[in-house]
């Protein structure tokens, strides 16, 4: 038993939330966001930003960030208006959506900045 | 009319069932069945002896023929095809008009091509290789309770496959203790876990203490880590009365999902459960037990991508397809092709994954592919590169027998999957670079790093008893 890790998880730690895709790896470097980014442009999806605080982050909808981004493939520009929402609200989460027209849904989905638990 | 007469008899099917001018419609239901004749069966004749006998054929002609439209509503048997390196068999391709069968019911379609005609005695082995469903029969069925969009939408999961994980000793625990292994997968990061398909209501756990005590687990493992959760609560039962009630209590309980079993519980009763699936929001899962009987023998029975569409119009949110990659049969070409007929809109022919008529499902959702069966995390790269995003990835040894327990074996497996998708999505090859992805991640996770240790050595490379026919002909 001595060699077994016991597995952190617990109600009371709000630490212990996730937030679905990438959520299990260590929090994305500069580098690795810009490369999602790139993905989402280049699959042609809508890319989009919304924030929420973490005690609230629960449920469908998050606060939407402006409008969804259409026609937008300048990774920078993307890179900047999530930069802007987490300046704006350096205590919530921040997601980054791909929106897919053509299948009606969401390519990808992901928080790029972790809020600050309540 | 003054052109038909009655003459009583046996005539040769190919008089009537052989006609290789037919111009076929776009809403004729066409068939490919590989047929073995017997010795000295001209292909002709058992071509046409298919035909006719899954249509509106007998062994003999009845007067009564000649009260009806015959022309119009048999069975034509409009082409012929060598079967690429097997001289035993060749393919013939069948056209039925679409007012021979009863809207809506895949009951139906089956009764009349794959029934008596299996047993007919001019043919050695017959196997149904595919069948076109014109895009006016497709719209009289229900199809997925809710498909693939409609699911992400309600999990809040996007730009990744899913993950689950069939509870094992399949037979013989407790509900308490059962539901404890659901807790424990989910809370470590799986999206589902799943009833063994033999997990119905037995001695040992009655189906109403498994439902309950799993619904504890799924809800706490909610609230613990923010994310939804599921389990497949078994409601394959042994009368359709007994599968609602259960599938009534599980919506009462906030079940998101059930499971069914669609072969050995029936294509009445799970178009049944798929039209109440769709009236009560609840998601269905799957599972194919008795398809290898059906599917595995390359000269008799229905091929498996039948199976899959005729699941597709019954309806199912998740179908089992096999892995390609773990312990349980499936070459990579052909399951691209079912997997292919369960997700898209419309798929092409294409005889090198074994698709042999284009099909359109116009606005029918889709399923999500299902991969279950002797994978672990070694087998997460070629996982994501074979299935993309719209599948359910099912870990049942691989992780329940982690060193440490089913927690850390899920966390192990989620990472694995991130870690594969992140550098996908960065344009890497994660089939060749697998080692290097999932290193790189085993070193922010012990987790992931003792079930690596624990599996590295296990191969599952038997050879795959039911080739590709076209594949054969390439290898040849």
């Amino acid at each position: 038993m001595a060699n077994i890790l016991d597995y952190q998880s617990r109600l009371s730690d709000a630490g212990s939330r996730k937030f679905e895709t990438f959520s299990y790896l260590p929090k994305l470097s500069t580098a690795q966001v810009r490369a999602q980014v790139a993905y989402i442009a280049a699959r042609g999806w809508t890319p989009a930003i919304e924030y929420t605080e973490p005690a609230h982050a629960a449920g469908a909808y998050w606060y939407m960030w402006k409008l969804p981004m259409f026609g937008e493939t300048d990774v920078d520009r993307i890179l900047a208006e999530a930069e802007a929402c987490h300046k704006a609200h350096p205590n919530d989460h921040v997601r980054l959506i791909g929106y897919d027209s053509a299948r009606q849904t969401q390519g990808t989905a992901m928080v790029i900045y972790r809020g600050t638990a309540a | 009319m003054a052109t038909k007469s009655y003459d009583a008899g046996v005539k040769d099917y190919r008089s009537t069932y052989w006609e290789p001018d037919y111009a076929v419609k776009d809403t004729d239901l066409l068939a490919c069945f590989k047929i073995t004749p017997q010795a000295g069966v001209p292909r002709e004749e058992a071509a046409a002896a298919v035909a006719a006998e899954s249509s509106t054929g007998t062994w003999t002609t009845v007067w009564t023929d000649l009260l009806t439209d015959l022309a119009h509503y048999k069975g034509r048997a409009y082409r012929i095809e060598d079967v690429p390196g097997d001289d035993s068999c060749f393919y013939a391709f069948v056209a039925y008009p679409i007012d021979l069968f009863e809207e809506g019911s895949v009951v139906n379609v089956f009764t009349s091509l794959v029934g008596n005609v299996f047993g007919f005695k001019a043919i050695r082995a017959l196997r149904l290789e595919d069948i076109r469903f014109p895009i006016a029969y497709v719209m009289t069925c229900g199809g997925p309770p809710n498909g693939i969009q409609v699911e992400r939408d309600k999990l809040n999961k996007y730009g990744r496959p899913m993950l689950g994980c069939t509870i094992k000793p399949k037979l013989g625990l407790s509900a308490k203790n059962y539901g404890r292994a659901v807790y424990e997968c989910l809370r470590g990061g799986l999206d589902f876990t799943k009833d063994d398909e033999n997990v119905n209501s037995q001695p040992f756990m009655r189906w109403r203490d498994r439902f309950a005590f799993v619904m504890e687990a799924v809800k706490k493992a909610e609230a613990e880590t923010g994310e939804k959760k599921g389990h497949y609560l078994n409601v394959t039962a042994p009368t359709p009365e007994e599968m609602y009630k259960r599938a009534e209590f599980a919506k009462s309980l906030g079940a998101p999902i059930i499971m069914h079993d669609y072969l050995t519980g029936g294509f009445c009763a799970n178009t049944g459960l798929a039209n109440w699936c769709r009236e009560n929001g609840v998601l269905l899962h799957i599972h194919r037990a008795m398809h290898a009987v059906i599917d595995r023998n390359p000269h008799h029975g229905i091929h498996f991508r039948v199976l899959a569409k005729a699941l597709r119009l019954s309806g199912g949110d998740h179908l089992h397809t096999g892995t390609v990659v773990g312990k349980l049969e499936g070459d990579r070409q052909a399951t691209l092709g079912w997997i292919d007929l369960l997700r898209e809109r419309r798929i092409a022919e294409d005889r090198s994954r074994g698709i042999f008529f284009d099909q359109d499902w116009g606005a029918m959702p889709g399923v999500f592919a299902v991969a279950s069966g002797g994978i672990h995390v070694w087998h997460m790269p070629a996982l994501v590169a074979i299935f993309g995003d719209d599948a359910v990835f099912q870990f049942g040894g691989g992780t329940l027998g982690h060193p440490w327990g089913n927690a850390a074996g899920a966390a192990a497996n989620r990472i694995a999957l991130e870690a594969c998708v992140l550098a996908r999505n960065e344009g890497r090859n994660v089939e060749r670079e697998g080692k290097e992805i999932l290193t790189q991640a085993a070193k922010s996770s012990p987790e992931l790093k003792a079930a690596m240790e624990t599996w590295k050595e296990i191969r599952f490379e038997f050879d795959t008893v039911d080739k590709l026919d076209a594949g054969k002909q390439a290898a040849a």
